[in-house]
């Protein structure tokens, strides 16, 4: 067991103290119950003489007491798990965001640089990741069992996992969402190295052909699909007199409230951004005709997270 | 009622085939459900001892994936459909109702004969898919993984489990107008058996809650048949949408599956400690209030599923209430036990191995209820050691305490006991045997549903097995005691056990009309008398 106790994550010990206390909460009862029931077999069992004494016929008061104490017990064990769970659910903002795309059967990853890599994950230590999921077909599920953490990995929207490893090591990583006849080999490695060995690992050792930042690929991919036909190069926007058709900026889009054409206001982040591209007429955006076309089946997962980088990377400030 | 001299029994009463098939006498249909079912629990049986074996080896001793998937997958629904959400109702349930109401049968006996055939079609339609090639989904189905990406015959599944479904509408729907209409003179709410308070709760559940799994098979089955976008959001669907709707009915389905035995745990332990239920109107109530909280906790199966933080936070609170009135149960039964005169027949030994095992299986879903520590433990063999705790050394002890319990009563005849108390204790070693290093290995991250799993899974999952092996020796001891018994076992009296209960007051087993003459009930049920009751000897 590499590395598995104590857990890796601060989070993941925390959550070892939750199950320890569950364990002793469940041994106490289960201590509770079955030594009463051990001890009446043998006390009240037939042919036993010992005195029944008076029978007690008003039970509310063992009724009440026994059901507040489980409530009482309950809703502490409720608090702790919730509080716990809030705190897995809300990524520090400074997280490094590394990109998980699940396939049958395999996981492909992809990092800010473009350094990618498959059934493997390369972390530095004591740095927030947040891991920004995605899956080309069914229902995949992203666990380290060494973390304490799993998520499922949907089709069609970007699920999130962040941790924070603090110390060196490799850790499984398992699917645990039945995904097919290849669910059991869909298992991979997280590393987890220093920060130095991480950045000598992003420089050299991840894609030997080189690599392209992921904006930069984003980019190129704007070109090629003919974004910037309409978005105006650099997404500054188009006009009737600049590319012939409006079209929203999208230098500066990132993270900004959208107003649509249903009365809505969203916020631009990578969902948003990916149904735009793909379903642009289920977020029409005010102020704009309904013209830009579908790109579903052209563009693959990848290259949607690649679009989006670069589409982050672009500041505001060329348009109004 | 009329008087006739001679009483037939209902098992003299005709003794061709076409008595038995077309029959509408409550108590033949129960015998006609008993044969069906335990066909169906010994073939899903097997498939999980495949699997036992398949787990041996990390490398999976079966050779091939898909069939581990189809293995697990024909386990699950099985297991789920044909067996545990039946099981109690037809069985026991079909039997004991009237007669423990003081009615000549159920309120709508064709409708009773037709769901056994409903029930019989499911089931074979069920077995045509798996012989024809498989499922290899799970029984939970996820989208877009079964809608659009499985190879396997989903739709002969869907269709088996959608005629399954309307059989439990018309068998729920049975058991709650007898319960209403059919009552012998004198039984108020507050006398009737709690048994039957279990079976209204289910019947309740089983009205409400299996259109919801019909109408979510349908649009799986218009998404995989004609490539309508539903779950699949390729072409425009929602994936959570097919976990919502299967959880709204799979939830109240485990209730479904474990209020029965409630029931029959609830009949059994007064009758052996010689002494009053305590707490008869908590335990009733408690029924109630899961059967209503049961429909509110479905998302709790979605912690990690990609669902709202409030939504979670909600469904885990929702979760922790409905285990209070669990827990209330429990503590009303050992109640029930204190200051007794207990005996340790096989009904009792049953009772007592599922008061432990449910209990271990409940606690550990406060394991699970608990946010943080589902998203560790959720989808690994930690969950499968809870539910199995619950369905499997809960629910199926229930089911054979109420079998042991009512056998004479249903067959006339008497087993014998030291076999039966064998077989109690076989089955309680080894079901810990196979299902407590389950929870080890979950919490060390072991994932369900793998075919072939690190090495340093392996001595665990090797024990689980060689327990599977003592659970198997456990099940087949009474298949093999009470089918003897049925020819050779001794004539049982009208009430061997000295149990309160209009079912123990006609004779075993009891005349077609159920009655003589049509009981007045005048007392509320578990008046036992201390301490001289005579058990039989």
């Amino acid at each position: 067991m590499n590395g598995y106790w104590p857990s890796a994550t601060t989070e993941g010990r925390e959550v070892d103290v939750l199950l320890l206390a569950l364990l002793l909460v469940s041994c106490a009862v289960l201590a509770l119950v079955f030594g009463l029931i051990l001890l009446y077999m043998i006390r009240y069992r037939a042919g036993s003489g010992v005195s029944r004494g008076e029978r007690s016929h008003k039970t509310w008061r063992f009724e009440i007491s026994w059901t507040a104490a489980t409530l009482a017990i309950f809703f502490g064990l409720f608090i702790w798990g919730g509080d716990l769970y809030v705190r897995l659910f809300q990524p520090p903002a400074d997280a490094l965001q590394i990109y998980v795309v699940g396939k049958q059967w395999m996981w492909k990853v992809e990092h800010q640089g473009g350094q990618r890599e498959i059934n493997a994950l390369h972390i530095p230590i004591n740095r927030p990741i947040q891991l920004v999921m995605t899956s080309e077909d069914v229902i995949h599920d992203f666990a380290v069992p060494a973390f304490r953490i799993k998520h499922d990995v949907l089709p069609g929207r970007y699920q999130t996992l962040w941790f924070q490893v603090d110390r060196i090591g490799v850790f499984q990583l398992f699917c645990t969402q039945l995904c097919g006849v290849g669910h059991y080999t869909m298992t991979g490695e997280v590393v987890a190295m220093s920060q130095p060995d991480f950045e000598n690992w992003l420089a050299s050792g991840a894609a030997p052909e080189g690599h392209e930042d992921m904006a930069a690929a984003g980019k190129d991919l704007f070109t090629a699909h003919g974004c910037s036909g309409c978005h105006g190069e650099g997404g500054v926007g188009g006009s009737p007199e600049t590319t012939g058709i409006a079209a929203p900026a999208l230098s500066g889009l990132y993270g900004r409230s959208v107003k649509l054409q249903t009365g809505a206001t969203v916020t631009a982040d990578d969902k948003f951004i990916r149904d735009c591209i793909l379903t642009p007429d289920k977020t029409p955006v005010a102020g704009y005709p309904l013209i830009m076309p579908s790109f579903a089946g052209q563009i693959s997962e990848e290259k949607v997270l690649r679009l989006i980088a670069y589409i982050k990377s672009l500041k505001s400030g060329s348009r109004t | 009622m009329t008087h006739s001299a001679a009483h037939v029994s209902y098992l003299e009463d005709g003794h061709t085939l076409r008595s038995w098939l077309l029959t509408t006498d409550h108590k033949r249909i129960a015998i006609l459900y008993l044969v069906a079912i335990t066909f169906f629990f010994f073939a899903g049986g097997v498939a999980a001892f495949l699997m036992r074996y398949n787990l041996i080896s990390s490398h999976g001793l079966l050779g091939s994936a898909e069939t581990y998937n189809r293995l697990f997958s024909m386990h699950g629904i099985l297991m789920v459909w044909v067996f545990l959400v039946p099981a109690v109702p037809v069985t026991l349930g079909n039997f004991l109702t009237p007669l423990m109401l003081g009615a000549r049968d159920l309120a709508f006996p064709p409708l009773n004969l037709l769901s056994w055939y409903l029930f019989i079609v499911a089931g074979f339609v069920a077995l045509y898919a798996v012989v024809a090639g498989g499922v290899d989904t799970g029984w939970t189905f996820y989208t877009p993984l079964t809608s659009l990406y499985s190879k396997g015959h989903v739709v002969a599944a869907f269709i088996a489990i959608f005629i399954a479904g309307f059989s439990s509408i018309a068998t729920g729907l049975n058991f709650i107008v007898t319960i209403h209409k059919l009552r012998a003179p004198g039984m108020g709410w507050y006398k009737m058996p709690v048994f039957l308070w279990s079976l209204y709760a289910t019947s309740v559940i089983l009205v409400l809650a299996t259109p919801v799994l019909a109408m979510t098979l349908l649009l799986v089955a218009f998404e995989r048949i004609f490539g309508i976008g539903v779950f699949d959001p390729a072409i425009g669907g929602d994936p959570l949408l097919f976990q919502h709707l299967f959880w709204f009915y799979s939830h109240p389905a485990v209730y479904v599956m474990i209020l029965p035995g409630f029931g029959v745990i609830s009949e059994i332990v007064p009758a052996f400690s010689r002494k009053e239920l305590f707490g008869y109107k908590f335990i009733v109530w408690a029924s109630i209030a899961i059967a209503v909280i049961g429909f509110l906790v479905w998302g709790h199966h979605m912690f990690v599923a990609g669902t709202s933080l409030f939504s979670a936070i909600v469904f885990s609170l929702l979760s922790y209430m409905v285990a209070v009135p669990s827990a209330i149960k429990v503590f009303n039964w050992i109640g029930t036990m204190h200051k007794g005169y207990i005996h340790f027949d096989s009904p009792m030994l049953y009772a007592i191995g599922f008061i432990g095992l449910f209990t271990t299986g409940g606690l550990t879903g406060l394991f699970v209820a608990a946010l943080a520590a589902d998203v560790h433990l959720t989808q690994t063999y930690f969950v499968v050691a809870h539910f199995h705790y619950v369905m499997v050394g809960g629910m199926v002890s229930a089911y054979f305490a109420g079998l042991h319990f009512w056998w004479p009563k249903i067959t006339g005849r008497l087993y014998p006991e030291m076999w039966g108390r064998a077989g109690a204790i076989t089955i309680f070693v080894g079901f810990n045997l196979t299902f407590f290093p389950q929870f080890v290995l979950g919490y060390l991250g072991m994932p369900r549903r793998y075919f072939a799993y690190p090495q340093q899974f392996e001595a665990l999952n090797l024990l689980s097995s060689a327990g599977a092996v003592v659970l198997a020796i456990g099940y087949l001891l009474p298949l093999g005691y009470l089918t003897w018994s049925l020819l050779y076992g001794d004539r049982a009296s009208a009430n061997p056990w000295g149990a309160t209960g209009l079912e123990w007051s006609t004779p075993s087993p009891p005349p077609t009309e159920n009655f003589a003459v049509t009981p007045i009930v005048t007392q509320a049920p578990y008046q036992y008398e201390q301490p001289e009751a005579v058990i039989h000897e």
